[in-house]
This record gives structure tokens, sequence and C-alpha cells, in this order.
């Protein structure tokens, strides 16, 4: 920590995010305001897809158009879908090879760290600027291995068999407002593929990056895991600080067959001018695990569940976030579980932390079918208030409907406390550095999960978000 | 021993919550010895040693606090602690997610100084004391005073004595839930910090733990105030007699 950090008082968070830089616009396209069926037919042109794709984007439109806004949640009046770029191509095509990004663009992922990260600890790299990936590559032997980790357009026209076999089958376009949004106007995010037994060590990455305002972002994201593999993803996501406020809403499918395990690590860092409303499930198949490892820094509103169906026996489900919500923030996260077959487990472990007035919302659901015999499911919700003009709300539901389940829910709330704060100073501990320790023991269990430089990273950010905090 | 006063505590008055709680304190301990504060339950004991320390909670309406010469009742805390003064707690509490070896690298660099401390060599005396303490070296790795039995959470307590080096350590209550083993192993890490330069102030309900961390002086505190100094032998008084006649006659005071 510098000299100069630890003197910045409350009125100065926010102006902590340091990846709020933005380059000079200089694209191949962009379109204009706005959402039209005429953008829609441009998108699918430029991208040269098959017609299938084309008439659902359309058929999505529509769905979309008429879907009312969700009611019971966080304020959206402020998203308005008329002023927001839908579709922006910052180049021409998706490269494998840092040299051959974009001057500019190269130099905020360099900035970003993103090179870095893929030589030091990654299988694989995904990077999307705007609306398209721009830059692609995974390690050859896992190549030869037989995974398939592309973009999700470049899959689209290598595999058009899978992607059509899976495509909206976990999240349907009618789930929901923004799931038929993203299915009309996706572009980008990722494609995974992981053939039968094979385990792969290391993570994949995708960094999603806005840069213009009033953006629109929509990436789409299938993963699949085949019987008995393993794969862990993670994500990362900045953008520029505008007045204007931009749209990040994608759509995320996972497919975790028999006896396969997929972890999905989230590390959401947008500015706090970009709304997150983002749908997430996976399908668990037998004695198959999915993990949601969710973790949401930035962003003005984020709207997140991860959902995951236990859809056959011995199949067992994980979700463990944190939300870190500030001045201005509404973070309003949570998970679903849907148990649908019997012996099928899962567990949810929720940490929230509300300051400067930012409000934080457990929001979740266990649902257990009367076919599910002995279903186990426990929830876990503790928010931490660092002050008394903040928020926290916890919103479970259960809707059990076999006597044979065993689900419990326990939830915390509790303020930084005086007797912490005194012991911990009391040993010469600064009262920053102290409340700082405090919240990382707080968010420890959910650290722990991610991968060491993640982790470090999530510290690091805690510490920047927590100073001027006090005093 | 060196007459040096170390800290001089001057007509000191507290409250909690507005009820005032020491009414008029005065206290002088010079380098290099120990006393002894003993008293009834509710004479203002925790009171003194939180106050002495720097707690929030307690608020300081009249009097001084010089230490090393210093005015130090409008400081903090952690401002406190670098100047060298240490509080045993009698209930240390938990952080959950901190490990005690992050906990007590911190806790040393800020106290020494950040550059001063190594980490090698700051794990192999930390290794070394713990040891001495009979401490279970995964203990590192475990979340400070989280899930700790009461004798665990007072070795730990005495460890970070150890640690930290002040020049007047406060024990509170050190001898509370241990057993008479552990006491032993408490007491003797206390008295192998103690030195010329370092003195302590035993803050006690009990004659029990002065039969192993031995003062020269001891005072009787009831109603927040000294009303009885001495040498040793008036601990033996007071477990004799008890504090009831104490009580009469200057008990009047708290209710005041």
């Amino acid at each position: 920590m510098t000299k100069q950090a630890e003197t910045q008082d409350i009125s100065s968070i926010g102006d902590h995010y340091q990846y709020g830089f933005f380059d000079k616009e200089n694209y191949i396209y962009k379109a204009d305001k706005g959402l039209t069926p005429q953008l829609i037919e441009d998108m699918s042109h430029m991208k040269g897809e098959p017609e299938w794709m084309l008439e659902r984007r359309l058929h999505a439109y529509e769905v979309f158009m008429d879907k009312p806004m969700p009611h019971w949640g966080p304020d959206l009046s402020g998203v308005h879908f008329e002023d927001i770029h839908y579709y922006v191509r910052p180049a021409e095509r998706s490269v494998n090879s840092w040299d051959e990004v974009p001057e500019q663009i190269k130099q905020t992922f360099d900035r970003l760290g993103v090179p870095e990260a893929e030589r030091k600890y990654l299988a694989g790299t995904t990077a999307q600027y705007e609306s398209e990936v721009v830059y692609h590559s995974i390690r050859e032997d896992l190549e030869k291995k037989g995974i398939i980790f592309l973009d999700m357009d470049s899959a689209l026209r290598q595999y058009p068999e899978i992607v059509k076999q899976y495509f909206g089958t976990v999240i349907p376009t009618e789930d929901n407002k923004f799931s038929a949004l993203n299915t009309a106007v996706w572009s980008g995010g990722s494609f995974i593929y992981v053939p039968p037994g094979v385990s792969v060590e290391m993570p994949l990455q995708a960094y999603f990056r806005i840069n213009s305002q009033a953006m629109g972002q929509f990436e789409r994201t299938l993963i699949i895991a085949d019987k008995g593999s393993f794969v862990h993803y993670v994500e990362g996501c900045t953008a520029p600080i505008y007045s204007k406020d931009s749209l990040h809403s994608a759509v995320v499918e996972l497919i975790a067959l028999e006896g396969a395990r997929i972890r999905y690590s989230t590390i959401q860092n947008w500015s706090t001018n970009v709304y997150n409303l983002v749908t997430k499930r996976a399908l668990a198949y037998r004695n198959a695990t999915v993990e949601w490892i969710d973790g949401n820094i930035g962003s003005k509103v984020s709207m997140k569940y991860p959902a995951i169906i236990l859809k056959e026996e011995g199949a067992h489900g994980e979700v463990i976030s944190v939300a870190f919500a500030s001045k201005g923030q509404v973070q309003d996260t949570g998970a679903k579980m849907i148990h649908l077959a019997p012996h099928t487990t899962s567990n949810i472990l929720s940490k929230s932390i509300s300051k400067n007035g930012g409000q934080a919302s457990y929001r979740g659901l266990i649902k257990v079918a009367p076919q599910a015999e002995h279903v186990r499911s426990n929830v876990r919700c503790d928010a931490l208030l660092l002050d008394d003009h903040s928020r926290s709300d916890t919103y479970p539901y259960m809707d059990v409907s076999n006597p044979t389940a065993s689900v419990s829910h326990e939830a915390t709330v509790s303020k930084v406390g005086d007797e912490q704060l005194f012991y911990l100073m009391s040993r010469g501990i600064s009262e920053n550095d102290a409340v700082a320790m405090i919240v990382n023991g707080f968010f420890e269990p959910f650290a722990k999960e991610l991968p060491m430089e993640y982790a470090v990273e999530l510290n690091r950010l805690i510490k920047m978000e927590m100073e001027g905090s006090v005093g | 021993m060196s007459s040096h006063p170390l800290l001089i505590v001057d007509n000191l008055h507290a409250s909690v919550d507005g009820t005032e709680i020491l009414r008029g304190l005065n206290l002088v301990i010079n380098a290099g010895e120990v006393h002894a504060i003993m008293g009834p339950n509710g004479s203002g004991k925790s009171t003194l040693s939180n106050t002495l320390m720097g707690h929030p909670h307690y608020k300081i309406t009249e009097g001084t606090i010089l230490y090393k010469g210093q005015a130090i009742q409008d400081m903090s805390a952690d401002e406190r602690a670098r100047l060298g003064i240490f509080l045993a707690l009698q209930y240390p509490t938990a952080i959950p997610g901190v490990s005690l070896g992050n906990f007590l690298l911190a806790a040393v660099r800020s106290v020494r100084g950040n550059n001063s401390v190594k980490p090698l060599e700051f794990r192999k005396e930390l290794m070394a004391q713990m040891k001495e303490l009979g401490i279970r070296p995964d203990f590192v790795k475990r979340y400070v005073n989280d899930g700790f039995s009461g004798g665990e959470k007072k070795r730990v307590e005495i460890l970070q004595m150890a640690l930290l080096k002040p020049s007047l350590a406060i024990l509170d209550e050190t001898d509370s839930g241990l057993d008479i083993d552990a006491l032993k192993v408490v007491s003797e890490g206390v008295n192998r910090q103690l030195s010329p330069d370092v003195s302590a102030l035993v803050i006690t309900h009990y004659q029990r733990l002065l039969d192993y961390i031995k003062p020269q002086f001891i005072h009787v505190l009831v109603g927040g105030r000294i009303v009885k100094s001495g040498g040793p032998e008036l601990a033996s008084q007071l477990e004799a007699t008890g504090y009831d006649e104490l009580l009469r006659e200057f008990g009047q005071a708290s209710d005041r």
C-alpha cells in the first residue's frame, strides 16, 4: 500500500478502480444505437452464420420484445435499450498470436495482465474486446488430446452440428428477457468440449473487456464436459468508467455428462456504470459435479443466480459466491439448485459485504422434485455490514416436494466487530489494515477455492476497495 | 532495578456508555517492576486494562496517562502498541479466516517496522516461541482464536507478548480458565519476558497467579480507585480475609 492510498478517505472510494482507462475507437464496424431486426440480420451476415442461427436470433428478438422487465429484483429503470450499441466489431478476425492483435487492443490486454497470466498458468486464453474475440489460443498438447476451445463464433463455423445440438438446450430463449436478448444478439464467448476421460489440469481463461460507452456485450458460452472429464474455466472482466451506462448480458450453458466435473470461476469487476444481467445454468448428469465459483466486486447492478439442474442420480452441485457492494452498487446474486433425481446433493455458500451505502442481496432457490429421494442440500449465507447505511437482504426460496429430503439453510448478518478491530489494533495493526484483514478473513472460504493467482488478485482488490473505509 | 518511571497514571477517570467506572486512579510503574492489581468483580479491573490499551468503548473523561514521558491518552490502540504497550486479553477474540501465522507476521511487522522482519527469520523465531509455550506447529495455519480452548487462547496471548516484546505488558485475568499445568506454562512464558526493561501489570481476582508471576507491588482496586497498596504480603492477606471488609469500607463509592 502506498502512503498516498493510506490517507484517502471515504469519498474517494471508486476512484480506486484502476481498469477505468479507455482506448480511442478504431473499429471495423460499430452499429448505431438501438436494436432492430435489420441489425440482427446484418450481424448474422457479417459473421457468415447458417440460416438456422439467424432464425433463432430473429425469434429471440420477438421474445425479448414481448417479455416484460423482471419486476421482482433491483431497479432496472436505468437500462435504456434504445441507447445501447448492440454490435461493435473491433477487428477483422480472431487471431492466435498477440502480435497480430491490433496494437492498441494488445496494449490494453497487456495492461490488464492477460498475456502474462496466459504464459504463467493457463492452458488456453480467449480475449474478447467489445463484441468479438480478438485473440484466442490453446496449448498444442491439449488440442492434440481432442479438447476443443474456441470462441463461440468460430465454433459455430467449425462445429455447426455440435453447437446446433446443444445451443440453448440448458437456457431456452424464452427463459427470461435477458436470455432472449442474448440469443438475439449474442457475439463472442467461449465454446469448450472436453473428450471422455480427459482432465484439463490448468485453467482455461476468458477475459471480457468493454471499451466504448453505452456498449452492450452479449457473449455466449457453452461448455460440454464429456464422461469422466474435468475442466476449470476462469473468466474476468473490466470496463472503463463512463457517465453513460453499459449493459453486459451473457448466457452461459454448462453440460457435465456422466462422472464429469466442471468448475467455472468468475471474478466480475465491471466498472460501476455497467448493468450486469447474466443467466448461467448447468446440467449435471449421473455422478457429475458442477461448481460455480462466483465473485462479484464491480458493476452498477448485478443480477446473477448461477443454477445447477441435478438431472441424474448422484449429481452434485456447488455454488460458492461473494459479493462486494459499495456506494451506488446493487449486488443481487444467489444460486439455484434444481434436484430432479435421487441422491443428488448441493451446497451453497454465499458471502456478501456491504459498505458505503451498497446493497447486497442473496436470492436463492432450492427445488426438490417429487421423484428425487434422499436429496441433501445445504445453504449458508453470511453477510457483513461495514456501516449503518448499507444493506443486506436474504431471499431463500425452498420448494421441496419429497419428504426424504434434508435441506438446511443458515444465514448470519454481522458487523465488523469492535472487539475484533480492537484486538488487531492492540497488536499494532492500523485500523485500515485491521478492517482489510477481517474482510479478507470473511472472504477466505471463497478465496481458497480460487487458483492462487486469482486469490491474490481478489485480496488485492478487496484491500483497494477497503482503503479509507474507516476512520 | 531502575526507578525510571515507565507509566504514570494520574487521576484517571474513565466511563463506559456514560457510566463512570474509574474514578481517579493513580498508579506509577517503574521500568522492570511487576505490579498486581487485585479487586472484586465490578471494581474496574478490566476497565483499567482496556483504558490503558485504548479500547474505543472506554472514554477517558479526566486525568492523564504518561508512558515513557509521553501523554498517550488520546492515542489509538495501534499507536500505543507500537510504543511498546501490550495487553493480554481476558477473552481473546476470534478472527475467522485469518491464519494465526499471517496475523502474527502482520503484528510483528507493524510493531518492529516492515523491513526489519525477514520471513524466514520470523518463522524460526515463531517456531521456537511456540515450542516453549507448548503450542503445536499446525496452529500457525489455524484461524486466530477460532475454536481454541481457553488454555490455547492464553498461550497464544503470551506468544504474542513474546514476539512483540513490549516494555509494558498488561495481563488481564490471564489465569482465568487455566488448569494448573497451563497456568505454569503461561506464567513461565511471561517470566521469561520480564527483565529490567520490561514491566508488567498483572490484573487478577485471585492470588493464585501471583504464586507464579511474583509482583513487588500489590494494589487493591475497589470502586474505581486504588484503595490500598503494599508488598506481596497484601495478596496473602486478601486471600485470607476476602474483599468484604474493603468493600464495606470503600465499596459505597461504586454506587454513587
